[in-house]
């Protein structure tokens, strides 16, 4: 009989009934909400009678629509009523919540890992789809709709069939200058966005084993963009290590009694998947997208391809950039450094690297927004706020922000925006703007050329 | 929720793939707090010229014939993105009671089902025969028995039993879950201890 995988292992654990190849009732041990996926599911409870079975495995933020500026402010009534919204939800049931402008708010896939909520071996959901980035500590991690959420309200479960297993496996050393966004991007290309549909995503590998904590989120986070809901890696000691320590992670005697229980919970070197794929990341280079969903992107130095069908001729033209071009002809207006893909504090390090002492091209517009306050907190004992803000860029206050411009923040219509966040979607940062998707270093550097250059090439990456 | 046993409607190609939850709802729908309404602004830049919803004459939902359509025929991984519900109550309140597509994102697929509605998986070349019928033409979605009946000829397709007794019956999936209470307990105490 072969070995099982971490997501054997995990699945097993968390079922309370049901047979596999059919929906199984899964206990859901960390429930995390925010603010624009929640209030009809507190209503559905509401018009039921219902209560939340267990608030202690529930945590709120706000976060989709905070504005980065002025935080108090909410001139949109109808933002200021959802975040209102959730704040009372959150009073009447009885769960904690880092609410709008307290001091662990932040994007919810920055809040989870920063109080320690997420851990090895936990079922997480949480109605958004970039809840994968949880699965990076060796957890099942995944988006859910409003209709779960309210499900899980009532029951602490959700039924789910499992789903395929598959194992990416990246192997070698990356060049310098080529970043962990480089290796989700260039799986994405390669395989298409939709390659991951239907499966559990193990990433692993001697190339996952060396990044940090941060870079792996970054990796897990993008699952979805290769149409995996959920995206997953085995716990290490830097996943111990990270959890340590922190508010909501277990304490003494048990931290030690949980780190030998998840010990245990990583793949058999004999697990079995029902598809492999190998990258080998020393053959990669610095990925920018030139399209309109994050399959469509190249390595800094190809041209972009040849129109193959009506999906291209679509992108293309909302994007006014041509076959052939290559992403350093690209008129870059607007630069973001933000998002729960990457703007974790060691993004907003490595993107300063490429900034300090430099000025952004007088041609573009430039915002950081930290993922959370305490990663903008840090930044600036750090002195990075004012590395950002001598080079002309604008320091904000933390959210989602331009990822997907449900606040005021959007990319003017027309605009190509070198972005650190997830999705290159028609009209995702803003009406008419044009979106490419790229690393931390990417962004920085462009914002500094006024376009997109090698981070490779430069001193910086050293 | 509505039950879905055997349905005869309309049917509107756009076969475009990698249809969005952005594109299906824009993100600037996303801030209300109920689930009513939503079908205005569905597929909003592909329907509309502008804010004030002037309708884009070459769209294919605006076309005459299309109208009353309420079975969507599209291409594959639809529904993709953003896991947004509101996306499945846009299909859903502008009438749509069944999408037919060549894959679906796996979160967007839970949605419709959650709301009533049916996603169908089929391959292209069926599609393309759907596609292809005279625009207003009914087709008939027979849910007990798994099987599209059109003109262009009968398709059968494949749906999650359990999944198929929720639809066909209507029923209402909590409701369903608190009848395992005894079990979920049990499952709470045998939880690691270092959570406890």
């Amino acid at each position: 009989m072969s070995g099982k995988s971490i997501f054997d292992k995990l699945w097993e654990r968390h079922v309370v009934t049901g047979k596999e190849g059919e929906p199984q009732l899964m206990y859901v041990d960390q429930h995390l909400i925010h603010e624009v996926t929640s209030p009809q599911a507190f209503q559905g409870l509401r018009d039921a009678g219902r209560k939340v079975r267990r608030p202690d495995l529930t945590f709120g933020t706000t976060d989709h629509n905070v504005p980065t500026v002025d935080i108090f402010n909410i001139r949109d009534l109808i933002s200021k009523n959802q975040i209102d919204t959730l704040a009372r939800n959150v009073e009447e049931f009885g769960i904690d919540a880092a609410t709008h402008g307290t001091e662990r708010q932040g994007i919810v896939h920055m809040v989870g890992p920063e109080t320690g909520r997420s851990q090895p071996g936990k079922f997480v959901v949480c109605g958004d789809s970039h809840t994968a980035t949880h699965g990076a500590f060796g957890a099942i991690a995944f988006g859910i709709g409003t209709s779960e959420v309210e499900h899980v309200f009532a029951t602490q479960c959700l039924w789910q069939v499992k789903p395929k297993k598959m194992k990416v496996e990246f192997v070698g050393t990356p060049q310098k200058g080529v970043y962990s966004k480089d290796f989700i991007l260039a799986l994405i290309a390669r395989y298409g966005v939709d390659a991951g549909v239907g499966y559990a995503v193990e990433y692993c590998g001697e190339a996952i084993d060396a990044l940090s904590m941060d870079e792996r989120m970054t990796i897990a986070n993008m699952s979805i963009e290769f149409g995996a809901k959920m995206g997953l890696m085995n716990p290490d000691q830097k996943t111990y290590d990270y959890v340590e320590g922190r508010a909501c992670a277990p304490k003494g005697e048990k931290f030690a009694e949980a780190v030998a229980d998840w010990k245990t919970l990583v793949s058999d070197p004999d697990a079995e998947y029902d598809k492999v794929i190998t990258i080998d990341v020393s053959e990669l280079a610095p990925m920018v997208t030139w399209g309109t969903n994050p399959e469509m992107g190249v390595e800094f130095d190809q041209p972009f391809p040849e129109i193959k069908d009506m999906n291209d001729e679509r992108a293309y033209q909302y994007m006014d950039v041509k076959p052939g071009d290559k992403a350093e002809d690209i008129d870059l207006g607007y630069v973001f450094i933000g998002s729960c893909t990457n703007a974790r504090l060691s993004d907003l390090e490595l993107a300063a690297k490429f900034v300090k002492g430099k000025h952004i091209a007088p041609t573009l517009t430039a915002i950081v927004v930290p993922g959370s306050r305490p990663v903008k907190k840090e930044a600036e004992r750090l002195g990075l706020d004012k590395i950002f803000m001598d080079a002309g860029f604008e320091w904000r206050d933390p959210g989602c922000s331009m990822c997907l411009g449900m606040n005021p923040d959007h990319v003017p219509e027309g605009v190509h925006c070198a972005s650190t966040s997830n999705r290159n979607f028609e009209g995702r940062q803003g009406y008419g703007a044009r979106t490419h998707l790229c690393s931390p270093a990417m962004a920085a550097a462009a914002a500094i050329a006024g376009k997109f250059v090698d981070v490779r090439q430069m001193p910086e990456v050293q | 929720m509505e039950k879905f046993t055997v349905y005869t409607g309309k049917s509107v190609p756009l076969m475009n793939d990698n249809i969005d939850t952005d594109q299906l709802i824009p993100k600037q729908f996303l801030k209300a707090v109920d689930k009513k309404g939503f079908g205005k602004n569905l597929l909003f830049e592909w329907r509309y010229l502008n804010d004030n919803y002037d309708e884009n004459p070459d769209f294919v939902f605006n076309k005459p014939e299309y109208r009353d359509a309420t079975i969507l025929i599209s291409g594959d991984n639809f529904g993709s993105g953003s896991s947004r519900e509101h996306a499945a109550w846009a299909l859903e309140d502008y009438g749509f009671r069944c999408v037919i597509a060549g894959s679906f994102s796996d979160i967007h697929y839970n949605n419709e089902l959650k709301n009533g509605m049916l996603p169908i998986v089929q391959p292209l070349e069926v599609r393309q025969k759907l596609a292809a019928l005279p625009a207003g033409e009914e087709i008939t979605i027979d849910l007990p028995n798994q099987v599209i009946k059109s003109s262009a000829g009968d398709f059968s397709f494949d749906i999650d039993a359990e999944w198929k007794r929720k639809l066909v019956e209507g029923l209402d999936d909590i409701g369903i879950t608190l009848q395992y209470e005894d079990l979920i307990a049990a499952y709470e105490k045998q939880r690691p201890s270092y959570w406890q």
